[in-house]
């Protein structure tokens, strides 16, 4: 079957049940997506087809012929990182960082829709697990791309030890 | 030449809590050439590694699973290296070579909140001596005192007679000198780098979704294995049909071992179909019947058990309890918890063809995954590598236990010359943890007229983590993570007695993110209950039993303070307090509440103090504080139950983590007082349920003793 995935028609040898995460990753060797829970509780999976945010682990390959697949490696459209992706590395959000790929996804398809998401918004469209607890500057990255106004770095303070902490 | 080593000590002194081994090894230096490569010409020392276009590689014992010890390390190293911080790149030591170098990158075990604290010292010393060695080579090329020569940013000036070179220049003639003994250290006041935030140097690769934790490794023809344990813990494998699974697309063998039969195929999903079409007859042996209610029995034995061992004794309790004003009792319980991370165990093993194995792995103990590789395939340590990777969360899970390693060598060896890939499936994840133990706490109080603590008695039943992954670490009867927080509180109450019954039963427990922090909430919401019955309020009770200077009673002051304790909160919100030390560091945390008229918990608010002597990356500590909070709130609705010997929950669905909805804000506030290396990765979790659970009591009247919530609500 031939799939396209950030922009790229390729041939790929597949059975159509197959989730779409085992054939990005080890059939199509495009490791950024990743595998969380295989029952599309965690998000870790998260791509977009045509545009919206798929759980890849559950997704049968076979439904996506013609379909357009956009996976982490692709969302900065070849140039560069995404707004997302920046937004991510000025917030420092992730920790371990596995769930981020997902998360990043989720995000940019809730902004593709909803450029201003509030907290109930963002809650409701980006409902993936990150088991370190980057949620909160997930949240104030999301803010931040949305416009709000957020919080930056707290200003740099005499430490009682006699070093300066910034 | 082969390593002669006790391996089974070996696994057991690298466990998570690390540090301060003492391992003699016979190897010699003959077999230098066959893994890992030769040392490289570049280093300085063996921490840092300078190139000629004065990039600086700074070697990274420890592991880095989201807590952001790889940069604080190498924080470390670069202010006393006095480099350029954007020249700055890591790489994790090699396992290989540590061993052929005779362990000299000392311990690699993560854990225990230890990675900065433990190693702080050589590494700044480390980065002193490789600055003192690279001016002395510049000084020497030109022909000046040393002394008269000054350094910046990577580049070395002597002002008289008006030259610079850089570090680049310099660096191979400098690493063939003598390292200095003693090189001279700077004063707290004079970091630049330790203090500050510098951007984590792994997050762009994390952001784009790089190929860079043990699940994705690729290697030529590789092939990817799915594994299925015996459900029922210390059960064995009694019979396998595989028929079916045969003759599935891709399956290339199947792998009967023990306990586990594995499907190897040519991608993981195949392995993991074929997998599920195994037909396997299990022997459940004699835990069979194992359940939620036999491990409770077995607890509650454990309390009603005479002549336990003690902890802790000061004064004389029984007789303190007996004439005291009032006696306040309850008794608290947790259940068993997995870590949980969000990448799976798994582990890439392959036998290359010259005899010897290398190893890819996601794992929070270097040392530890090389022994479980020579261990599970019989050859010799130095024929054993370990290529360590980003870790998708550790927990403690990656630590000790390394049982994914060994299973994934004891898989690869069946295909000798191919690079086959294990990855358990979160089912597997989650029935064949190292739980955070369940246990059973009965706590009684003797209170004086005033409402003061004059007597305090702890009996606690805890299976041991130490038993089964440290035996050597118990102290006569006392596994120190299962009494912490009572037997080390410095309250000061006069008489205290802690009696700790150790009852393990066949379920696996483990480090699990700060072992042993159910006893801060047993503890702390047991002083919030005496504070009542004393009709007195938990901050001022609490102050009044830490000394001045303790340092435990500046942080609890420090968090009040922040928090504005005492001050109106909005309609339905109620704080909640708690102070506990820990892995190093001194840590209180104020909890903002409330409880809806359906019993549902919501945390709006958490400011956390800390003393950990000093910060070298206060964001990263941050990211640590918040982490902590969320992923501890988690254990108000998290359980594992047992049934028929076996966990219950499988997955995400029945194991529900926190998400998004639930995050609080959090304020860290610090109080580094100086003198002493504290951690950060766990002190933080210390805390969370006691304060909230004291600000559930304040909302509601209700104590809530045993977790997780029934039904989630506080009824």
């Amino acid at each position: 079957m031939k799939l396209n995935v950030n922009g790229r028609v390729q041939d790929v040898d597949a059975e159509p049940e197959m989730p779409l995460l085992w054939v990005l990753r080890d059939v199509m060797g495009m490791e950024g997506t990743k595998y969380g829970c295989g029952i599309a509780q965690c998000g870790a999976c998260t791509v977009h087809v045509d545009g919206e945010a798929v759980r890849s682990c559950v997704t049968p390959v076979g439904q996506l012929e013609g379909r357009k697949i956009v996976t982490i490696e692709g969302l900065g459209g070849g140039r560069g990182l995404h707004p997302v992706q920046k937004a991510w590395l000025e917030q420092s959000v992730p920790q371990c960082g596995y769930c981020q790929s997902g998360m990043i996804m989720a995000t940019a398809a809730l902004l593709a829709k909803n450029p201003k998401p509030t907290d109930e918004d963002i809650e409701k469209g980006v409902t993936n697990l990150c088991r370190c607890g980057t949620y909160g500057r997930v949240r104030k990255a999301i803010h931040s791309l949305g416009g709000q106004k957020v919080d930056g770095a707290p200003k740099a303070v005499q430490a009682p030890n006699g070093q300066t902490l910034a | 030449m082969a390593v002669t080593l006790d391996r089974r000590q070996f696994l057991k002194s690298t466990a998570a809590l690390g540090g301060g081994l003492a391992l003699e090894f016979s190897a010699a230096g003959t077999a230098l050439a066959q893994v890992g490569g030769p040392i490289s010409p570049l280093e300085v020392t063996h921490w840092i590694v300078i190139k000629p276009d004065d990039t600086v590689v700074i070697r990274v014992a420890r592991s880095e699973m989201g807590q952001g010890s790889m940069t604080g390390l190498a924080q470390m190293v670069a202010e006393e290296l006095g480099c350029d911080w954007s020249k700055v790149s890591t790489e994790f030591a090699s396992p290989n070579e540590h061993i052929r170098r005779k362990r000299i990158w000392g311990s690699m075990s993560t854990g225990g909140s230890a990675g900065i604290r433990t190693s702080q010292e050589y590494l700044r010393k480390s980065g002193a001596s490789a600055r003192e060695m690279l001016v002395s080579a510049a000084a020497t090329d030109w022909n000046v005192p040393a002394g008269e020569c000054t350094v910046s940013n990577g580049v070395i000036t002597h002002g008289a007679s008006r030259r610079t070179t850089t570090y680049g220049k310099v660096a191979a003639k400098a690493g063939q000198l003598e390292a200095p003994k003693d090189p001279k250290l700077k004063e707290p006041g004079q970091w630049t780098l330790i203090g500050k935030s510098v951007g984590r140097l792994e997050l762009p690769d994390k952001v784009s979704g790089k190929p860079i934790y043990g699940v994705d490794v690729r290697l030529p023809g590789m092939m990817m294995a799915s594994i299925v344990q015996c459900p029922i813990f210390l059960g064995k494998v009694k019979s396998v049909d595989s028929a079916a699974a045969e003759k599935m697309r891709g399956v290339k063998g199947i792998v009967k071992q023990d306990d586990f039969v594995a499907v190897v195929a040519d991608n993981w999903w195949r392995a993991n179909q074929a997998a599920k079409a195994l037909r396997i007859e299990w022997d459940g042996g004699k835990y069979a019947n194992a359940s939620d209610e036999t491990i409770r029995a077995m607890l509650k034995e454990g309390l009603e058990a005479k002549d336990l061992p003690s902890a802790r004794k000061i004064g004389d309790t029984d007789a303190a309890l007996a004439s005291a004003a009032r006696v306040v009792e309850a008794e608290y319980d947790s259940p068993y918890l997995s870590h949980a991370p969000m990448e799976p165990m798994t582990s890439t093993a392959w036998f290359k063809d010259d005899g010897t194995l290398e190893v890819w792995v996601s794992t929070q103990n270097g040392e530890a995954s090389i022994a479980a590789a020579a261990e599970a395939s019989g050859l010799p340590l130095e024929k054993c590598e370990v290529h360590k990777t980003q870790l998708g969360g550790g927990f403690g899970r990656r630590g000790a236990p390394q049982d994914y390693v060994k299973q994934s060598v004891a898989i690869a060896k069946q295909f000798p010359g191919k690079p086959v890939k294990l990855i358990w499936s979160r089912e597997e994840d989650m029935q064949h943890g190292f739980y955070r133990p369940a246990s059973i706490v009965r706590m009684k109080a003797g209170l004086d007229a005033d409402g003061k603590i004059v007597a305090l008695k702890s009996t606690i039943a805890c299976p041991s983590i130490l038993a089964l992954l440290r035996p050597e670490g118990i102290d006569k009867g006392i596994d120190f993570t299962a009494v912490r927080t009572f037997s080390d509180a410095t309250y000061t109450i006069p008489n205290q007695q802690v009696d700790y019954a150790m009852r393990n039963g066949h379920v696996p427990v483990g480090f699990w993110r700060a072992p042993g922090l159910q006893n801060s909430f047993y503890r702390e919401c047991f002083i919030d209950e005496c504070a009542a019955a004393a009709g007195k309020d938990p901050l001022e009770y609490r102050l009044a039993m830490l000394k001045d200077g303790d340092k435990n009673k500046a942080v609890l002051q420090a968090a009040a303070k922040a928090a504005g304790w005492g001050t109106p909160l909005p309609k339905g919100v109620y704080r909640g307090i708690a102070q506990s030390d820990g892995f190093g560091s001194y840590t209180a945390m104020v909890a903002e509440v409330s409880v809806n008229p359906q019993g549902q918990v919501k945390v709006h608010r958490v400011v956390f103090a800390i003393d950990s002597g000093y910060v070298v990356n206060p964001d990263a500590c941050r990211a640590q504080a918040e982490g902590n909070v969320i992923f501890n709130m988690g254990q108000l609705h998290e359980a594992h139950h047992l049934k028929d010997g076996r966990i219950v929950e499988s997955n995400f669905h029945d194991f529900q983590l926190p998400r998004m909805a639930e995050m609080p804000v959090v304020e860290t506030v610090f109080v580094p007082s100086g003198g002493f290396w504290g951690g950060h990765g766990e002190p933080g979790a210390l805390n969370v349920i006691p304060a909230v659970l004291n600000g559930v009591y304040a909302a509601t009247g209700k104590r809530v003793r045993s977790l997780p919530l029934k039904d989630g609500v506080v009824a």
